[in-house]
């Protein structure tokens, strides 16, 4: 009987994290030392690491929850593998699901024990969102000398079109915010929190500006993050209790 | 003697950076390869291409429209990195944005390509860290993570982000993100089917609508 919990699979999946370690430890060395070549002060370089280190925590442990999901189904250290690397959970949970079904396998909470059937849906899930494994490789030097000859020929547009790439990301997922109010109050909730996530920013920034507390600025992102899912909490409770209650 | 050729910091990127992740490639295949071979289980044709029928023509598709929106945010060394470790728009974009912005610096230019690795590289490796000591320490973490009271904060990771991090941005750039953020809330309001599962395909598309509008509008002088 096949086992997907066994230590050849954990240690098959740890050798393959380390190459990821080590290759974002090599491409942080060596901006470090680009950093230091454009005079970007050591200070700049620690906050930022920091900084982004603090940002992670919370979507990182939400990641840990998604290798929870598929352990049920895949043992741990495929989940361990894949969420660690390229996919996200709602890919991967996808693709687990077109797999099994593919197999007649119906029942994801039940661990597979079959061998062809583990092999396939590993298969599936690496296959299906490799593609920018294979096209990161050969387009992105062409796609950046396409930016930097966008900013040559007009610096100003340069940046308008930079910014319009990212307030486009960012309106969509203002925009999945709002996805669950037709459902009622409760889907108001993601709206609640989003709204009170503006409102500490908004205060953090005050608190830089005004205050001039300087180092908020670094961790203002960060932390209104962690307090606005803090916060999230006895939003959700009130709003439950309102809806039962009503 | 030897004329070695001096190559640039954006040349060493590409080099290192196309050898980084093809090895990832090769890596990553390994897997379901020795899986394959060691228990001689290879994949019947019928069901594997019939699941790949049901995931790589959107996914696929997906993979080809987020290289063309996220390289330009990520810089080249944060695009090597962020798709070998994934988790792109919902952490190392963000996270990258956040840095670029308390750092003062902009995407498209070398600091902010610099800044945006170095987010990027120290998100990457907190990230591996925390989901391997999750994984190692499972059995310790389980309430934790399973805990009911704190259900609610992690399924409003996206707003508690995207609330702040809109806040800045918006605040910013406002005419550059009115367009796009009222068609977003629009269609999101307005639509009879759930789109949440959609939101890799409608980034692109919000980015079109605020590349046109803020062409528009830069003819007009308007920016």
């Amino acid at each position: 009987m096949f086992d997907p919990n066994s230590k050849f699979m954990y240690i098959l999946v740890a050798l393959v994290i380390l190459y990821v370690v080590a290759q974002s430890v090599f491409f942080l060395i060596k901006a470090i030392k680009r950093a230091k070549e454009l005079n970007i002060s050591a200070s700049t370089i620690k906050k930022t690491m920091i900084s982004s280190s603090v940002f992670t925590i919370a979507p990182a442990i939400a990641i840990l929850m998604g290798v929870l999901t598929l352990s049920g189904f895949l043992g741990l250290p495929l989940p361990w593998f894949r969420l660690s690397v390229l996919g996200a959970l709602t890919y991967e949970l996808s693709a687990a699901y077109s797999a099994a079904e593919s197999l007649g396998v119906s029942d994801l909470s039940v661990l597979v024990t079959n061998a062809k059937t583990f092999s396939t849906i590993a298969w599936v899930m690496h296959l299906g969102i490799f593609t920018g494994l294979i096209l990161i490789p050969i387009f992105l030097k062409k796609i950046q000398k396409g930016l930097i000859l966008i900013k040559t020929r007009d610096e100003k547009w340069s940046d308008a079109f930079l910014t319009a790439i990212f307030m486009g990301m960012i309106s969509a997922f203002l925009g999945l915010v709002f996805a669950d109010i037709k459902t009622g109050l409760v889907g108001w909730i993601p709206v609640f929190v989003m709204i009170v996530s503006a409102i500490i920013m908004g205060i953090m920034g005050l608190l830089v500006k005004v205050f001039k507390i300087k180092w908020l600025e670094d961790f203002a992102l960060p932390i209104t993050m962690l307090a606005s899912m803090g916060l999230s909490i006895p939003i959700t409770n009130l709003i439950n209790s309102l809806v039962q209650g009503g | 003697m030897k004329n070695r050729k001096v190559r640039s910091y954006d040349d060493q990127v590409h080099f290192y950076g196309r050898i980084w992740i093809l090895g990832a490639l090769a890596v990553f295949t390994l897997v379901p390869t020795v899986i394959s071979v060691l228990y001689d289980a290879w994949p019947d044709a019928g069901p594997f291409f019939k699941a790949m029928l049901g995931v790589a023509p959107i996914f696929w598709t997906v993979g080809v429209i987020e290289i063309l929106t996220y390289t330009p945010m990520l810089g080249s060394g944060g695009s090597y990195l962020a798709f070998v470790t994934g988790n792109i728009s919902n952490l190392k974009a963000p996270c990258a944005l956040n840095a670029m912005n308390a750092a003062k610096t902009k995407p498209g230019t070398p600091e902010g390509e610099v800044i945006s690795t170095i987010a990027i590289a120290s998100s990457s490796i907190v990230t591996v860290m925390i989901i391997a000591v999750g994984v190692l320490g499972l059995s310790f973490l389980r309430p934790f993570l399973e805990s009911e009271v704190l259900k609610p904060a992690f399924n409003n990771i996206l707003p508690a982000l995207f609330g702040g991090l809109g806040v800045v941005y918006i605040s910013k750039n406002w005419k550059i993100a009115a367009a796009p953020l009222l068609f977003m809330l629009l269609l999101f309001i307005v639509s009879p089917i759930d789109l949440s599962g959609y939101v890799g395909i409608l980034v692109p598309v919000g980015a079109v609508i605020a590349i046109v509008s803020a062409r528009i509008m830069y003819k007009k002088k308007m920016l």
